[in-house]
């Protein structure tokens, strides 16, 4: 029983056991010295976490808060004709109502899609579009209120899927974008792909659906807004991206910065799901603001489905050229994408649906065409992978089609085509480490992948497929030349380190990264540390937790103010102990000589004596992206400062009767750089596999529509989490994880980004596998035992044994700009650009989150 | 999902008390056990009970008696208990089974075998939140004049989901339930019928106290089920055989009962007298199976495609029938549901 209450508190209290040992120098450390980079370690915000005292934003009570509820549109497309309150507005306990003329200022989080109002003034476009807030004393009093609120509403027409959205002009779901109702058209070509077709010995054409899907945190979003003593506005929020919401609040509310304060609460996941300005966040500012009282919103989980921003459903059709060899002559894509009825990050997804092609593969020629419709659904904005994972799934499911006519295995296909490392490619993407080819070589080794693909017995399978992903968006949402991530390092006199950055805690780890490089350049214990996070009036901008961003950019942000301040503290040490400052050592707490470790002294005295010379000790670091060489239109999105690679093996069991699919076991390689916390790192990898196996096989933001005669309503199908089906812990399978360690010079101690890539190669991997345990291709996702049912009929019946859909409608695509890859003498910028006299990046603002 | 709304509670200490409570109250007054189900639908406003009476501290609720001449089990037991008493291995596997395979280990904590035989029906136009409804006009069940399932019908198609009930109609048991005015016993098969809205005949003022169960000497019996996570969902098919083997294994009697296809259980009547003086090998399965997949009608109103879920049907009920002979179903229980569950 002692035993084991002590070893309970020594791994509860690590900084304790760390004390004990006595610090010499290079003993106890991983390789290259390094104490707690690479060390699996506890999370610093975890006692929090698994003991229940992590406060999320519905945590916060305050004296005399009030609640707020939202009266959402039940129709997906119309026109208010009026809004009459005073029913609701007499209710007892109601304080206040809202609507769309108090807040009426557009706003969006691109600079080109401020296309959303916090209430809607006279147009809703999907069932859940707000229309007027109630705060009251009582949640349930608001809630009762909003029945009392009487609308009058002029139904409109709707549009259901992109391809009603390409012939229906009228009437618009927005007044901007292209043309009717399509929102953004995009057209690039990079090389002549014509003629890669023609150098080709086989030509691939595909088709591909991918179903929108949600993100499903378990923290539905919440905010609590308070008008400080000093007339200025405080918000807490469950938001990604603290930086951008600032912004957006001083554009509605109409007031100085300076006079708003954005705390991001620790998210109980977002997944991409609060990276936009809400409309609920806007409303309780406001609302707190008129009444001088807190006020209070908790979305409700169909509330949640309503903001959605997740998944675009992405129609897409692959053409590409293959030598007899497996070399890529030339690729073709377009997709077209249902947007929901707002612009989001609609035009930075668009892109992202084809800017990382090119960034696995060696693909010479490369042209890529895109159309973003808008639909009266909740719109859709960035999901983990952002727009890359549609095409993914599509251009991996074809390489195994391209592989198995050439005879090639698949593995062995790959390894022959990955694109090397500091290459610019075909669409100038200046890329990194690449490490594809390990990943390849470690998962076909674990997995037995030899002795396997196309050897199991029949209903088992296995499949492959590869990825990467951006480690930070390389350009900011609006245009600035300022860095992207600033860190502020105090140093107190006890010893202590705080740490203020304005990087956002989803759950992914952010608060631990930081902690964890601060403390391994001071030699000190990451619980030695406090962070100040996601608070916009304390720490410095950091633009927010997305694109997986954070490691590497705040990452390397605190790198810099962490040496900074190494820097004055050894210089004071070395004048008291009087050795050169390159013989002092940071560990254990301690600043010693490295040829003499019992001279030297605390980490506070250490401070103390920095102190006493330089005055009060604090540093400061930033982050600026490397310019990249993309200059043509659209090339904001897709660059990085580096990429990370995956790949995926997943083995299947298909009932040959049913079509049920079972998935027993996953093995997965990722090109992490370095690992700065590898228990940290292995999570991020599981929960990007159970996101992947949830996309593959069963989730589906699904709508339904009414008959006309009845009602018309397009509604979601299952605002529910139980009806929404997702994957449970339970659900799991075994997943084997190898990490691929390459320390990339771009990222802080070599790490590039975990949070994303991951997921990217399992849905292609479980299509792959399916048709490798059955013989039939499921070309769209989820893959689900009806469509398998389907396939393995027509399969019986002597058809093609495929299901998918059957064709790519027609648009009107743009003249493509052309701009020549880097092997034909491209310098990033497009020949027939008649927009752009000078080919900087003047005035493209729309980039990349 | 809302907050609940305001109801008055009422905790009786006897049956007698409760009887007189909802004799009372009426049928604005409801019965509450775990609350798993009840809780749930009050947030969305399907169900808006004026008072909320638990069952909680009626300790005649809560017991199990299981001899040699009959068995009975109180309606407060809940589907932990009933899934680790390893006295329901003998025949009553399938009760055992059917308890074990509801929802997650919280919910079966405080779920009762009372509340899952009374299980409101379930549909996907309906297990949805006040906004939702409303932005669909409601539907025939709650509110709304139509059933979308199928709009011409004057009946509501909302689903039978319990997963006990098909098992213990296997097992031929029977309920009790008592009122104010008297007590009645009535065989489980014929406590349902054919409406998602009355899909029940226990009456408002009626408690349902427990479920009987005569001797099993020589059954067998299973229970499978068709969900899309083995972790906690609804069945959207289920089956639950039992049959009477003699030495020879021929069939001297048998209960094959389809769930989650119909507004109740439905009986496999034809399958089951056609099992009978067969022994079950292939054929016979495959012909029981394809007799009992007849009378699944599953509309679409649950997960998963409606022809998907009929054209499985058959293959469901040669599971369970394979598991009655004694084939080993292990790897299929695993396929199905990604996790070993004990059975």
């Amino acid at each position: 029983m002692l035993r084991i209450a002590s070893r309970w508190l020594r791994e509860m209290m690590p900084e304790q056991k760390e004390k004990s040992k006595p610090p010499v120098a290079g003993s106890d450390s991983n390789r290259e010295g390094l104490r707690v980079i690479g060390t699996p370690r506890r999370r610093v915000d975890g006692r929090a976490k698994v003991t229940g005292q992590t406060r999320f934003a519905d945590d916060i009570f305050l004296p005399r808060m009030t609640h707020c509820k939202l009266l959402r549109s039940p129709y997906p497309h119309a026109s208010i004709r009026k809004i009459d309150a005073s029913r609701a507005l007499a209710h007892p306990g109601v304080y206040l109502v809202l609507t769309g003329k108090d807040l009426p200022i557009q706003y969006g989080i691109l600079p080109v899609s401020q296309d959303e109002q916090a209430l809607c003034m006279d147009h809703v476009r999907h069932v859940g579009d707000p229309i007027a807030a109630v705060i009251a004393r009582e949640e349930l009093t608001a809630f009762e209120a909003l029945d009392l609120i009487d609308v009058d509403y002029e139904i409109l027409p709707t549009i259901s899927n992109p391809e009603e959205a390409l012939v229906t002009r009228e009437p618009r779901i927005h007044e901007y974008g292209e043309e009717g109702n399509i929102h953004k058209l995009v057209a690039l070509e990079f090389g002549n792909v014509e003629h890669g077709f023609v150098e080709a010995d086989e030509i691939f054409e595909d088709t591909f659906f991918y179903q929108g899907s949600t993100h499903l945190p378990i923290e539905q979003h919440a905010s609590v807004a308070i008008k400080d003593p000093d007339g200025k506005l405080t918000i807490w929020s469950s938001t990604q991206t603290p930086h951008y919401l600032h912004r957006a609040l001083a554009k509605v509310l109409e007031m100085p910065p300076a006079h708003i304060r954005v705390i991001a609460t620790p998210n109980g996941g977002g997944f991409g799901g609060k990276s936009d300005p809400f409309n609920h966040e806007i409303v309780v500012a406001k609302a707190a603001l008129l009444l001088d009282r807190p006020v209070k919103i908790c979305l409700t989980r169909e509330e949640v489905f309503y903001c959605h921003r997740g998944r675009h459903p992405v129609l897409m059709k692959f053409k590409t050229g293959v030598k007899k060899d497996g070399a890529i002559t030339g690729m073709h894509l377009q997709t077209l994408i249902d947007g929901g009825a707002y612009g989001s990050y609609g035009v930075a997804s668009t892109y992202y649906t084809g800017a990382l092609q090119t960034t696995t593969y060696h693909i010479p020629r490369y042209r890529f065409e895109g159309c973003r419709t808008f639909t009266n659904k909740p719109p859709c904005g960035p999901k983990r992978g952002h727009g890359t994972p549609q095409p993914r799934f599509g251009q991996e499911v074809q390489l195994d089609k391209i592989a198995e006519k050439l005879q090639i295995d698949p593995a062995d296909l790959r390894l022959r085509i990955t694109e090397a490392p500091n290459t610019v490619t075909a669409n100038f993407l200046r890329l990194g480490t690449v490490n594809l080819s390990e990943c390849i070589r470690r998962v076909v080794r674990i997995s037995d992948w030899k002795n396997k693909f196309r050897k199991l017995p029949e209903g088992r399978g296995v499949g492959l497929a590869c990825s990467a992903y951006l480690s930070g968006a390389g350009l900011p949402i609006y245009w600035n030349k300022m860095p992207h991530s600033g860190v502020q390092l105090k140093f107190d006199r006890g010893g202590g380190v705080s740490i203020f950055c304005g990087a956002t805690e989803i759950g992914q780890g952010s608060d631990d990264v930081l902690a964890g490089i601060v403390a391994e350049v001071l030699g000190i214990d990451p619980f030695d540390i406090r962070l100040f996070t996601g608070d916009t009036d304390l720490g410095p901008v950091d633009l927010g937790s997305y694109s997986s961003r954070v490691t590497l950019m705040a990452g390397n942000a605190a790198l810099q103010a962490a040496e900074r301040g190494k820097a004055l503290l050894a210089e004071a040490v070395a004048l008291k102990l009087e050795v050169p400052r390159e013989r002092l050592r940071f560990a254990g707490r301690r600043v010693f000589d490295s040829t003499a470790p019992e001279s030297g002294v605390s980490f506070a005295e250490a401070i103390c004596l920095a102190e006493a010379r330089f005055g009060t000790v604090g540093t400061v670091g930033s982050y600026t992206p490397p310019k990249s060489p993309a200059l043509y239109k659209g090339g904001g999105v897709g660059p990085s400062p580096t990429y990370s690679y995956s790949a995926a093996v997943v083995q299947v069991e298909v009932n040959p009767v049913t079509g049920w699919v079972h998935v027993p076991r996953v093995w997965i390689a990722h090109d992490i750089g370095r690992a700065l916390n590898p228990t940290l790192v292995r999570g991020q990898v599981e929960g990007s596999v159970y996101m992947g196996l949830g996309e593959a096989l069963m989730e589906e933001q699904e709508f339904r529509r009414l008959p006309k005669r009845l009602s018309h309503a397009l509604v979601h199908k299952f605002p529910s989490m139980l009806e929404y089906k997702s994957p449970t812990s339970l659900d799991m399978p075994e997943v084997v994880t190898e990490l691929v360690e390459d320390p990339d010079p771009r990222g802080p101690f070599g790490a590039k980004e975990v949070g994303q890539g991951p997921l990217l190669p399992i849905m292609p991997a479980v299509a792959n596998a399916v048709y490798d345990a059955v013989g039939v291709r499921i070309d769209e996702v989820p893959i689900t035992p009806e469509k398998l049912m389907k396939a393995l009929a027509e399969k019986k019946a002597g058809r093609e044994a495929r299901f998918g859909p059957d064709h790519f409608p027609r648009v009107n695509w743009p003249e493509a700009l052309r701009i020549p890859p880097p092997w034909e003498g491209g310098d990033g910028n497009a020949v027939n650009d008649v927009h752009r006299e000078k080919p900087r990046l003047s005035k493209e603002k729309v980039l990349a989150p | 999902m809302m907050r609940l709304p305001l109801f008055e509670f009422r905790a009786p200490r006897s049956i007698a008390e409760a009887v007189r409570i909802l004799d009372g109250e009426g049928p604005q007054a409801m019965p509450l056990a775990g609350g798993t189900d009840l809780l749930p639908n009050m947030k969305r406003r399907q169900q808006v009970p004026k008072t909320l009476m638990s069952l909680n501290r009626i300790s005649e609720l809560h017991g199990t008696e299981l001899n040699d001449s009959s068995s009975r089990l109180g309606a407060c037991v809940t589907l932990s208990e009933i899934a680790a008493d390893s006295r329901f291995c003998n025949g009553m596997t399938a009760l055992a089974q059917a308890a074990s395979f509801v929802a997650t280990p919280q919910i079966r904590n405080m779920a009762t075998l009372g509340g899952n035989l009374c299980l409101d029906t379930r549909c996907n136009y309906y297990n949805q939140n006040y906004e939702w409804r409303k932005s669909i006009g409601f539907c025939l069940k709650k509110d709304g004049d139509t059933c979308w399932v199928a709009p011409g019908s004057s009946k509501c198609m909302a689903v039978s989901s319990t997963d006990t009930a098909p098992a213990l109609m296997a097992l031929g048991a029977r309920v009790r339930l008592i009122s104010r005015l008297g007590e009645r016993e009535v065989p489980l098969a014929e406590l349902y019928q054919n409406d998602g809205i009355h899909y029940i005949r226990r009456q408002p003022n009626e408690l349902l106290t427990e479920v009987l169960l005569n001797p099993l000497p020589g059954w067998k019996s299973a229970y499978w089920k068709l969900r899309r996570r083995g972790s906690f969902d609804f069945p959207v098919l289920s089956v639950a055989a039992a049959a009477r083997l003699s030495a020879n294994n021929m069939v001297e009697e048998s209960r094959i009962v389809v769930g989650s296809v119909a507004c109740l259980p439905l009986v496999a009547a034809e399958a089951s007298k056609f099992l009978v003086g067969r022994p079950l090998n292939q054929d016979s399965i495959a012909a029981a199976a394809m007799l009992a997949a007849r009378i699944a009608k599953p509309l679409d109103n649950t997960d998963f495609d409606m022809t998907w879920r009929k054209r499985v049907t058959a293959e469901f009920v040669t599971y369970a029938l394979r598991e009655l002979r004694g084939d080993d179903m292990r790897g299929e229980r695993l396929l199905l549901t990604r996790h070993s569950s004990g059975f």
